[in-house]
């Protein structure tokens, strides 16, 4: 299984170029505006300042509508910042999505004319891999998401939550060294997001690939994460990074340690005023 | 078979029944309405025949001339105007009034453009077929799935690759649409011209039957065209049926 999935890909890990954490991607004084600046357009993002560590497992939260999306849309490179610089590995993100950088949509992005099994073959036949290969790799990322008896299945006959495993897969099988998943999660029931929050952290383990995730869950991204950014409502900025000191093998479980209480609790005190005034609620009670 | 679909062949098998009944007990003159069984012999007749081979098959070809047209002009119009949204706000009203046009008012003018051959035809035809095939491409393209273009970009596809894998295949039920809405309104574009333009054809067949009071060739005719387009429409509809099934979500 280790086998199946471990990247051997990634060339710092060849070079031996990382000592501590590296930077892995970097947004410096980042925002987004859509529409025309000034004229009825909409500030969505920033400034946001945030480096997300080499092999970090990183949350995002926020309240509803505050720019989670268009931060997601500007980091992995689908959308070019208003202001600002984005960089990945180095090299600055233009306009262009870099190699390496896979995504996973908050939307259901599954492609509705093909099956489960070529749904998730997509990027790799892209991307002109060998045909042994990708049957290995699909294989295997098919029975990773519980979804070996759907293989053959199209996207219509699958639940929302099943859909979104067979884009989680689809992204997965082309091993990228960063993963952005957008609230990946959202249309699974609270057993099945347990299990794929600890499937997730096995994989991040096994690749060492960068993980930035958004929920609005706050124990899982207290569960899951290295660190958690909290974002301020719309526009967005990040006003707190947390480190949770998890330890680098941990799974669901650490839902029952102390420090886990005390971090949902801090993450609750920063976003209930924010989310208030998201909600147009603002400075309601105490 | 369904209950609707139980229920649908009552009607139409009900219908013709009574109308063959009414016809044989003489309620409905012989002059005015043949038995439907008196029919379908007289068309079995004439197409046994080969007398009508010859209109048959050049409105068929007409039919498949301004088909093709319709559907490769309506998708090209369809996929050009939708990559430019001020020229297409600029035609959106045309387009939503366009079958509100009695295009045979321009019968004169296609004829002294065209002549009297079979051009004329498959202009009307073409004119009937090609805002049905547009406006479904636009439809089409207007709905796909934003994220999907989006999941194409991280994919690093070019925007060859993207209109090919991505874009056709997403915008294909509403493509199949059009084409069978298309086929539907050449037929009618076609057999219509054909009936006040034209020396030859089906149409033309009819209107000369009519003319000369042979009742038996031009109901045989009548019925021919109608069992034609019920089930090229009953096929295309299941098809198209079976294609939208799978995108319902
Ligand atoms: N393409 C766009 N054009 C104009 N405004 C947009 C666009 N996309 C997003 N916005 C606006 O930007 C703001 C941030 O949107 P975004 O989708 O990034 O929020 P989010 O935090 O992901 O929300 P949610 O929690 O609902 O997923 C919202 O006010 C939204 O209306
Ligand atoms: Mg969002």
């Amino acid at each position: 299984m280790k086998a199946n999935v471990a990247a051997k890909r990634d060339p710092h890990e060849e070079a031996g170029a990382y000592p501590a954490p590296a930077a892995h991607a970097e947004l410096k004084g980042v925002s987004r505006i859509y529409g025309v600046p000034g004229h009825g357009g909409v500030h969505a993002l920033g400034p946001v300042d945030l480096t997300l560590r080499q092999g970090e497992f990183f949350s995002v939260v926020g309240p509803s509508g505050c720019g989670k999306s268009t931060l997601l849309d500007v980091l992995s490179g689908l959308s070019v910042p208003t202001e600002g610089a984005v960089t990945f590995e180095g090299k600055p993100v233009a306009g262009k999505v870099p190699d390496g950088v896979g995504v996973v949509f908050q939307e259901d992005a599954t492609f509705p004319w093909l099956t489960v099994w070529d749904n998730i073959a997509f990027g790799l036949r892209r991307a002109g891999v060998d045909p042994a290969e990708i049957e290995r790799r699909v294989n295997y990322a098919v029975g990773f998401v519980g979804l070996k008896d759907f293989a053959k299945a199209y996207p219509v006959q699958l639940s929302g939550g099943m859909r979104q495993r067979v884009c989680i897969a689809r992204t997965l099988v082309m091993r990228p060294r960063l993963i952005l998943l957008d609230e990946p999660f959202g249309a699974l029931d609270a057993q099945t997001r347990l299990i794929m929050g600890d499937e997730l952290l096995k994989l991040w383990r096994e690749t060492g690939a960068t993980v930035m995730l958004i929920t609005h869950a706050l124990d899982e991204a207290a569960m899951l994460s290295d660190r958690i950014g909290v974002m301020s409502s719309r526009p967005g900025r990040i006003i707190e990074e947390i480190e949770t000191g998890w330890p680098r093998e941990r799974d669901s479980r650490i839902a029952s340690e102390d420090g886990f209480g005390q971090i949902t609790a801090r993450l609750w005190r920063l976003l209930r005023e924010e989310s208030l005034k998201a909600a147009g609620l603002a400075g309601g009670g105490s | 078979m369904s209950w609707a679909g139980w229920l649908r062949l009552i009607v139409v098998t009900g219908a013709v029944l009574l109308l063959e009944v009414l016809c044989r007990a003489g309620v409905i003159a012989k002059t005015v309405l043949p038995a439907p069984s008196v029919m379908a012999g007289d068309l079995y007749r004439l197409l046994a025949s080969g007398a009508a081979s010859a209109d048959i098959g050049e409105t068929l070809g007409n039919v498949a001339m301004a088909v093709i047209a319709s559907i490769l002009l309506g998708f090209v119009a369809g996929v050009a105007i939708h990559a430019m949204p001020r020229v297409r706000r600029a035609l959106d009203p045309f387009l939503a009034t366009y079958y509100a046009v009695p295009f045979f008012v321009f019968y004169p003018v296609l004829i002294v453009i065209f002549g009297l051959g079979a051009a004329p035809i498959v202009v009307i035809g073409t004119l009937f077929g090609v805002v049905a095939m547009l406006i479904n491409t636009l439809n089409g393209l207007d709905r796909i799935p934003r994220v999907l273009l989006k999941t194409a970009r991280v994919h690093g596809m070019d925007p060859v690759r993207t209109a090919l894998m991505v874009k056709l295949p997403s915008a294909a039920p509403y493509l199949f649409t059009g084409a069978k809405l298309a086929i539907a309104y050449c037929f009618i574009g076609v057999i219509a011209a054909e009936f006040i333009m034209s020396s030859s054809g089906i149409g033309y067949s009819i209107a000369y039957a009519f003319n000369n009071f042979d009742n038996a060739r031009m109901y045989a005719l009548m019925l021919f065209i109608i069992v034609l387009v019920t089930v090229l429409n009953a096929v295309l509809f299941t098809w198209e049926r079976r294609i939208m099934q799978r995108r319902r979500r």
